[in-house]
């Protein structure tokens, strides 16, 4: 059986839970008073990032509203998972409508509770999370994403990142990086896997939009979600939150790698970091200690016909750019002080 | 009070009265003009506790509604034809979750060829959604419709479709009756939601459900619609005794007591239908024996009404400004359901597609076909099968014969003409 030994000479470190921490530094994720807004028994697969990410993200907007919150999810895994009738994990108000409309649904939830809000005054006022996918998000509810963005309406989306179209079987979606394997871009023919040059990054698109607040998170930096989630909550108008969620199913890893993953993602500069307020970028998480982008690759099937049966150094060699890039473009090894 | 305005202004000053807490606004002819009344009216603070929001498609203007709809606010759209198709599946979806949405479709055809006429194909392509569909014959009964929409909605947890037809109705300016506020608070109480995404009593709503129960769920669906069969007439009754006036309801009849022949049709034409049956019921026209049935609720359908009301006639002509492509009309098929066993001689008759005007003189000799027992089993009034023989006889001839619409313009002469 493995186990970790604890290394107490890290007391003041979040490395070791909330036990050894000041009061105020505490995360919500580890405290025993959590909300657990997704409860436990749902069906996710085991070590699945999405439902980890949701836990930490939604406990956390709990957290900051005082637990007057409600969600809308788009389709997908996260909705499939967690809402097979007649069960529910969710201990929060939730709504499921379509694939491609979770940020038109929002919308009109805050549209209803600022009505409300206004009618009767006394209560505590109810914020609006929305929350779906790369493929509800970046592909088919896109539209209705930037319509909530332009008109700054004053709801927190938060995407759950894991690349691809996994409730249906691994199909590509527009944030499924180049060169990964999907069922729709299998690793067949001369150039194998997803192609170079297409796909979008949605948190540079919101950026573009220039609502109040953009961020991009994963599920290894819990505290840095954390604080991203409560910043948001802090703030009125439209809010994105992109959230790095490795799948053990879709990328062909183990599933107690799924921390390992996501933390190599940002390590090596292929997920960059950061937030942005109105358009600016205002910080990045640093990169602590860099990693080829092979470190990254090489656990992941997804990527296998990188390495064998020979090794394609010109795609990794592309992938590094792509990584380089990233950590110029958002100042990833200063922490965005550049 | 009694006005003469636009169609479309009646009908937003009524959505007005209804007290609405979130209207979704998305343009399209021949809609657009409610809509834009009723963002006046939020912005000038005529209208107050109401969010009005211009959304960036009809499929984000229904998906709004659904949102605040089941956060427990009072909401309101408008659509047309392609915007209505462009919303199908949160129109659908709307449905499924038993939200009480109102939505006014300023009927108009679909496309292609892209045409911004009055006929009834949008909201009957919608036949299936499990929205109630009420069809308003003049102004006042669009307006009046809307009232009892939001309280039939809420009552039963249904969204509910009010159509009228697109410029026929919508650009008319017309007289109509318009309530006061307070005789509109007191037919249409608070909205009270049957479940509300609400933190102190968190819901999940929207699960997957699979074959276990998902038959159930649909039939479920299916008897909140024979429940409105039951509640449209109450109200429409309710809404007479409260208002003074007739509107609505499932069915109405004109001059059928002792028709051989009934005429049946949905919307403004019926008033066209109305002057051609009086006329020829004149002794000089040869006094026919012929009625009108106009239909109010298409969805729920009213077989049994339908059926008692042609219980003494020998025959119907159901005439609509719909066609199921392939098959014949949509409104027909139902009416023979509801007469199955009758023994009645059963007409199908297309007319006014993508706008094409239904005059009195082509219903009369229409009518009277029928009353001979002369007419065919269906029939597209006013077809002009020259054009319609010559386009056919060109693809026969050439296999690249070029687009059907635009080669129907040019031997119209509609279009400057090139000469092939």
């Amino acid at each position: 059986m493995s186990y970790q030994p604890i290394k107490f000479y890290q007391t003041g470190t979040f490395t070791v839970g909330n036990r050894l921490l000041a009061p105020e530094e505490r995360s919500v994720q580890a405290s025993a008073k959590r909300f657990n807004s997704i409860n436990s028994g749902h069906r996710a697969c085991q070590g699945c990032g999405e439902a980890l990410g949701a836990r930490y993200a939604i406990d956390a907007a709990m957290e900051a509203t005082h637990g007057q919150l409600v969600c809308a999810n788009a389709t997908g895994c996260l909705e499939v998972f967690s809402t097979p009738y007649p069960e529910t994990s969710w201990q929060v108000p939730w709504i499921h409508s379509l694939f491609g409309n979770t940020a038109a649904v929002a919308t009109g939830i805050a549209a209803a509770l600022k009505v409300k809000q206004k009618k009767a005054p006394h209560g505590q006022e109810i914020r609006v999370v929305a929350q779906g996918g790369d493929g509800g998000t970046t592909d088919i509810g896109f539209g209705c994403l930037s319509g909530m963005f332009e008109r700054n309406d004053d709801v927190l989306y938060i995407c759950y990142d894991n690349g691809g179209y996994m409730n249906t079987g691994i199909q590509r979606s527009s944030a499924t990086p180049p060169a990964a394997r999907t069922a729709t871009t299998p690793a067949v023919g001369v150039e194998p896997g997803n192609v170079f040059g297409q796909g979008k990054f949605v948190p540079a698109i919101a950026m573009a939009h220039e609502i109040p607040y953009v961020a991009t998170a994963t599920v290894a930096d819990l505290r840095d979600l954390e604080a991203k989630v409560r910043r948001a909550m802090e703030i009125r108008g439209a809010r994105y939150l992109h959230i790095l969620v490795p799948c053990p199913l879709g990328w062909g890893t183990a599933s107690h790698d799924t921390i390992r993953m996501a933390r190599l993602a940002k390590e090596t500069g292929l997920f960059p970091v950061f937030s942005a307020e109105h358009g600016e970028q205002k910080s990045a998480l640093a990169i602590r200690r860099q990693l080829p982008v092979e470190e990254y690759l090489k656990p992941q099937k997804r990527y296998a016909h990188l390495f064998a049966p020979t090794p394609r150094v010109e795609v990794l060699a592309q992938l590094q750019a792509l990584a380089d890039r990233n950590i110029k473009r958002y100042g990833l090894l200063d922490g965005g002080k550049q | 009070m009694l006005k003469q305005i636009e169609g479309s202004r009646a009908v937003a000053e009524a959505v007005a009265l209804c007290r609405p807490e979130v209207i979704c606004a998305y343009p399209i002819s021949p809609q657009t003009h409610i809509v834009e009344g009723l963002g006046e009216m939020v912005k000038s603070g005529e209208l107050q506790g109401c969010e009005f929001i211009n959304v960036e498609s009809e499929f984000a203007a229904m998906s709004v509604a659904i949102g605040s709809s089941a956060a427990g606010a009072r909401s309101y759209t408008a659509t047309a034809s392609q915007g209505l198709l462009f919303m199908a599946e949160a129109v659908f979806n709307a449905a499924g979750l038993g939200l009480p949405i109102v939505m006014t479709v300023a009927n108009r055809a679909i496309g292609a060829p892209i045409n911004i006429w009055n006929d009834h194909s949008d909201s009957l392509s919608m036949r299936d959604c499990g929205w109630l569909q009420l069809f308003a014959e003049t102004n006042q009964e669009a307006l009046d419709l809307h009232i009892q929409a939001f309280r039939l909605a809420e009552e039963l947890s249904l969204p509910v479709m009010v159509c009228m037809d697109g410029f026929i109705l919508t650009h008319a300016v017309e007289r109509v009756d318009m309530p006061t506020q307070a005789q509109v608070d007191t037919y249409l109480p608070p909205y009270e939601p049957r479940q509300v995404l609400d933190p102190n009593e968190p819901v999940s709503i929207g699960a997957m459900v699979g074959p276990e129960a998902f038959m159930e769920v649909r039939y479920l669906a299916h008897a909140k619609q024979l429940q409105a069969l039951e509640r449209i007439p109450q109200l429409a009754a309710e809404f007479g005794q409260q208002f003074g006036r007739d509107s609505g309801g499932l069915i109405r009849t004109y001059r059928c007591d002792d028709a051989e022949t009934v005429v049946i049709a949905m919307g403004s034409v019926l008033g066209t239908i109305k002057d051609t049956v009086d006329a020829l019921r004149q002794p000089e026209n040869g006094g026919l024996k012929i009625g009108v049935l106009g239909i109010v609720s298409f969805r729920p359908f009213p077989h049994e009404a339908i059926a008692a009301a042609l219980k003494r006639c020998k025959r119907f002509v159901v005439l609509e400004k719909s066609l199921a492509v392939g098959s014949g009309g949509i409104v027909a098929t139902d009416v023979r359901m509801a007469v199955t066993g009758m023994g009645l001689q059963g007409h199908t008759v297309i007319a006014g597609l993508g706008g094409r005007a239904i005059t009195v003189k082509s219903l009369a000799a229409l009518f009277e076909k029928a009353c001979a027992g002369q007419l065919e089993l269906t029939t597209f009034l006013d077809l002009d099968w020259k054009a319609v023989n010559k386009q056919l006889e060109r693809e026969k001839a050439v296999r690249r014969s070029g687009p059907i619409a635009e080669n129907l313009l040019r031997d119209a002469g509609v279009v400057a003409a090139r000469n092939y």
